[in-house]
C-alpha cells in the first residue's frame, strides 16, 4: 500500500512537471512579448533590456523553467537590492502586473472556488443519485422519462446561458438572491450561502444529469445481479434491498466520477465564475492569460493540475476501500 | 373439543405442507408471451424431499423462483412475470398473499440456496455480514447476537475457523465454501421449506457430494422439506424421496425415486436415464443423447411437447402425440403394455 502510493507520488511529479513545462513552451510561443507590455513608454531599448532581466525572461526558456523550478522549492527574488521583489517558498511565480506572489493571490482566490465547488457537489451528487434512483425504480413510467428529460436539459444546456437565466429571473425578476459578488464564509454563513446559492444551482443542474444517468443504468445493472434476487429471497423488504444492497454495489463508479468532478473543478469553474463575477482560479487563470501574466498563467495551471492528479490518486486508493475485492499493489 | 382450533384443523384437514395445484407462469417478451411453467402440480411433506428435474429451460427455477414469491410484480426486478395457480404452504395460498406477508415468510419459513454463490453473495459485504443480516430481519436482538448466530452457522455447515471467517469477503472462499456459506444463510431462521436450485452445479465434482451431503444432512437436523431442483438424474438418485420429471414446462411423470429408476414411463425420462453417466455402466458403450433440442416456448406444441424428440410417436395410434395434450401422468400416448415393453432394460435404482 505505501509502496503503490509512493509511486504514485512519483507519477504525480512527473505529470506536474510536464503540465508546467508545456505552459512555458505555449507562453514561449505567443507572439507578444510581456517584457514590452511592462515596459510603459517611451520604451527604450535599455529600458526593455532592464525589464526583460528583471522578469528573467532574457534567459532560454528551459533556464526560466529550472529557476521557476528552484523558487518552488527555495523560494526567489527578482531584481537586485532593496528593489527586489521576495517570493518565499514554495514560490509559484511573481505576477510584474500585480506586483505580488501569484501564491498571494491564488491564497484569495481559492477560497473562492472551494466555496463554489463544496456546495455545488454536494447538490449534484444528492439530486443527481437521487433523480437516478428513481428512474431506475420506476424505470419506463412517466417518473422515468421526466427524469430524463430534466437530465437531456442538464446535460445539453450551456452553463452561461444556465447561470444568465438564473440570474434574470432570480435576481433581477424576483429578486430572491443576489446577482453576483461574493462574500467571505467568515462574513456569516446567510450571506456566504446566498451569493453562492445560484453557482450552486446552475452547477449542480449541469452535472447533476450525468450523475442521475450514470447511477441510473448502474442501478438497473446491478437490479439483474443474482445477489439482489438473494437478497429479496431472504425477506428483506424493497428499501433496503435498493438503498443498501443496490445502492452500494452501484457507488463505485459514482464514487470514482464524483472524486474527479471534484477535482476538476477544485481548479476553477471558468465560466460559471465569469458568470457570476466571483474572483476565484478560474476568474485569476483568465485575467493572467488575457493580461500575459505568464506567472499566474503557470502558477494557476499548476495548483489546478495539482488537484486533478490528487483525486485521481484519491479515487485509486478511495477503490480499494469501496470493493473489497481490489487490492492496490 | 377443547383443543385450539388451528391443532384440531391440522389433525382432520391432512392438507399437505406445500401444495402446487395448476402452477403457470408466463413471460412476456418482446416476442410474445412464453409459458414457463404449464400446469405444474406436486405436493411435499415436512422432512421429504422432493427432486425437480429436467433440462435447462423446463421451468425447474422458475417454479421455485414462484413459490418464493420472487416473480411478484411487487419485487421491482421481477420484471414481466405472470403467475396463475395456487401455491399452499401450510394452508396458507401465498401467489395472493399480500407482500407484507410474502416477505414475512421469505427467508424465515422458505428459504433458497441459489445454483452460483459467487454470484449470489453480495460481493462487498463480509460473509458473517450477509448472514446476520439474514437473521435480523426475522429477528428482534442485538447486531452481537446475530453476529454470533451466523458464526454459529459457518461452524454448523463446516467452514474451519467459523469466528475469523465471518469476517471475509465471498471472493475470499473457495467454491466448495462459498456455497456452504450460501446453505448457512439459507439455513440461519430454521425454514420450514429449503429449496436448493442446482446448488452443486458451479462446483467440483468431488465437492458435489459434500454440499449435497450436507444438505440432508441439515435438512434431517431441522426437520424441514426440501425442494432440490437438478438437471442430473445421478445427484436425485441418493438424495430425494420424490421426483417430478418436467419438460417445457409440463410435467412428464412423476413418482417415488425408487420407482422411477426401477420403472421409468415416459420417454423423456428413459431418455434421461440413457444420458447419464454410470460408475457401473459399460465403458465402451457411449451415452446417448436425445436427439433434438428443447421446444421453442413461444410456439407451444398443441400435442405432446415432447413428440418432435420422441422416437416412439410411431407407436401411438393416429397422431395424437401432435395434436392432444396427453391428460394424465405419465404424461404420455403409448399404452401401458407398450411403454413396459420399449423401456431400456436394465435401469435399476442406482444405489
Amino acid at each position: 500500500m505505501l509502496r503503490y502510493i509512493a509511486r504514485r507520488l512519483i507519477g504525480m511529479a512527473v505529470v506536474l512537471l510536464i503540465t508546467g513545462a508545456v505552459t512555458y513552451v505555449i507562453f514561449y510561443w505567443m507572439p507578444s512579448d510581456p517584457a514590452r507590455l511592462s515596459c510603459g513608454k517611451p520604451c527604450t531599448p535599455e529600458t526593455l533590456h532592464q525589464v526583460r532581466a528583471y522578469m528573467g525572461l532574457n534567459q532560454p526558456i528551459w533556464e526560466q523553467y529550472w529557476h521557476f523550478l528552484e523558487g518552488l522549492v527555495g523560494g526567489r527574488s527578482f531584481g537586485i537590492g532593496q528593489a527586489a521583489a521576495q517570493c518565499p517558498a514554495p514560490c509559484l511565480g511573481y505576477s510584474f502586473h500585480q506586483s505580488m506572489p501569484v501564491r498571494t493571490m491564488i491564497g484569495t482566490a481559492f477560497p473562492v472556488t472551494v466555496s463554489i465547488t463544496v456546495g455545488a457537489a454536494a447538490l449534484w451528487l444528492v439530486f443527481g443519485v437521487a433523480t437516478g434512483m428513481i428512474s431506475a425504480v420506476k424505470r419506463g413510467t412517466w417518473w422515468d422519462r421526466g427524469a430524463t428529460l430534466l437530465s437531456l436539459t442538464g446535460v445539453a444546456t450551456p452553463t452561461y446561458l444556465v447561470g444568465l437565466l438564473g440570474i434574470l429571473l432570480l435576481g433581477f425578476q424576483w429578486r430572491l438572491v443576489p446577482v453576483n459578488g461574493y462574500a467571505n464564509f467568515t462574513d456569516g454563513i446567510g450571506p456566504w450561502a446566498s451569493h453562492l446559492i445560484l453557482p450552486w444551482a446552475v452547477l449542480a443542474f449541469v452535472n447533476a444529469a450525468v450523475y442521475a444517468r450514470l447511477t441510473r443504468s448502474q442501478l438497473l445493472e446491478v437490479f439483474g445481479e443474482d445477489y439482489i434476487t438473494t437478497a429479496r429471497a431472504k425477506g428483506l423488504p424493497e428499501r433496503i434491498v435498493i438503498g443498501k444492497h443496490s445502492l452500494r454495489a452501484a457507488l463505485t463508479p459514482i464514487a470514482t466520477m464524483f472524486g474527479m468532478d471534484i477535482g476538476l473543478l477544485l481548479g476553477g469553474a471558468i465560466i460559471t465564475e465569469k458568470v457570476f463575477s466571483m474572483q476565484g482560479l478560474g476568474y485569476l487563470l483568465l485575467q493572467g492569460v488575457g493580461q500575459l501574466d505568464l506567472p499566474v498563467v503557470v502558477g494557476v495551471t499548476l495548483f489546478s493540475a495539482f488537484f486533478v492528479v490528487a483525486a485521481n490518486l484519491l479515487v485509486d486508493i478511495l477503490y480499494g476501500y469501496l470493493d473489497p475485492r481490489v487490492s492496490l499493489a | 373439543m377443547s383443543l385450539s382450533p388451528e391443532l384440531s384443523l391440522r389433525k382432520d384437514d391432512p392438507e399437505p405442507f406445500l401444495q402446487v395445484t395448476d402452477l403457470a407462469v408466463d413471460f412476456a417478451t418482446a416476442d410474445g408471451s412464453v409459458r414457463a411453467v404449464d400446469g405444474l402440480n406436486f405436493t411435499l411433506e415436512r422432512g421429504r424431499t422432493l427432486g425437480l428435474v429436467g433440462e435447462s429451460g423446463s421451468g425447474k427455477s422458475v417454479t421455485s423462483l414462484a413459490v418464493m414469491g420472487l416473480l411478484r410484480p411487487d419485487s421491482t426486478t421481477a420484471g414481466n412475470a405472470r403467475t396463475s395457480g395456487e401455491i399452499r404452504l401450510n394452508g396458507e395460498e401465498l401467489l395472493s398473499a399480500p407482500a407484507r406477508r410474502i416477505r414475512e415468510l421469505r427467508g424465515r419459513t422458505m428459504s433458497m440456496i441459489f445454483q452460483d454463490p459467487l454470484s449470489a453473495l453480495h460481493p462487498y459485504y463480509s460473509v458473517g455480514a450477509q448472514i446476520a443480516e439474514a437473521y435480523r430481519v426475522h429477528h428482534k436482538g442485538s447486531r452481537k447476537a446475530a453476529k454470533e448466530r451466523a458464526a454459529e452457522l459457518l461452524g454448523r455447515v463446516g467452514i474451519p475457523r467459523p469466528r475469523e471467517r465471518a469476517d471475509d469477503f465471498p471472493h475470499q472462499f473457495s467454491g466448495g465454501m462459498r456455497q456452504r456459506v450460501m446453505i448457512a444463510m439459507a439455513l440461519v431462521n430454521d425454514p420450514e421449506l429449503l429449496i436448493a436450485d442446482e446448488p452443486t452445479t458451479a462446483l467440483d465434482v468431488t465437492v458435489q457430494a459434500q454440499i449435497l451431503e450436507l444438505i440432508a444432512d441439515v435438512q434431517q437436523e431441522f426437520g424441514s422439506a426440501a425442494i432440490l431442483i437438478t438437471h442430473d438424474l445421478g445427484v436425485v438418485a441418493g438424495t430425494v424421496d420424490d421426483v417430478v420429471i418436467m419438460y417445457a414446462g409440463r410435467t412428464m411423470e412423476t413418482a417415488p425415486v425408487d420407482r422411477l429408476f426401477a420403472a421409468p414411463q415416459h420417454p423423456y425420462t428413459w431418455g434421461l436415464l440413457g444420458s447419464t453417466p454410470r460408475l457401473d455402466g459399460d465403458r465402451r458403450k457411449r451415452l446417448a443423447p436425445i436427439p433434438g433440442s428443447p421446444p421453442n416456448l413461444l410456439e407451444p406444441a398443441a400435442g405432446c411437447p415432447f413428440a418432435p424428440r420422441c422416437v416412439f410417436t410411431d407407436r401411438v395410434e393416429g397422431d395424437a402425440c401432435a395434436t392432444d395434450r396427453p391428460a394424465a401422468l405419465p404424461a404420455c400416448h403409448l399404452a401401458p403394455d407398450d411403454r413396459d415393453a420399449l423401456r431400456p432394460s436394465s435401469r435399476k435404482a442406482a444405489s
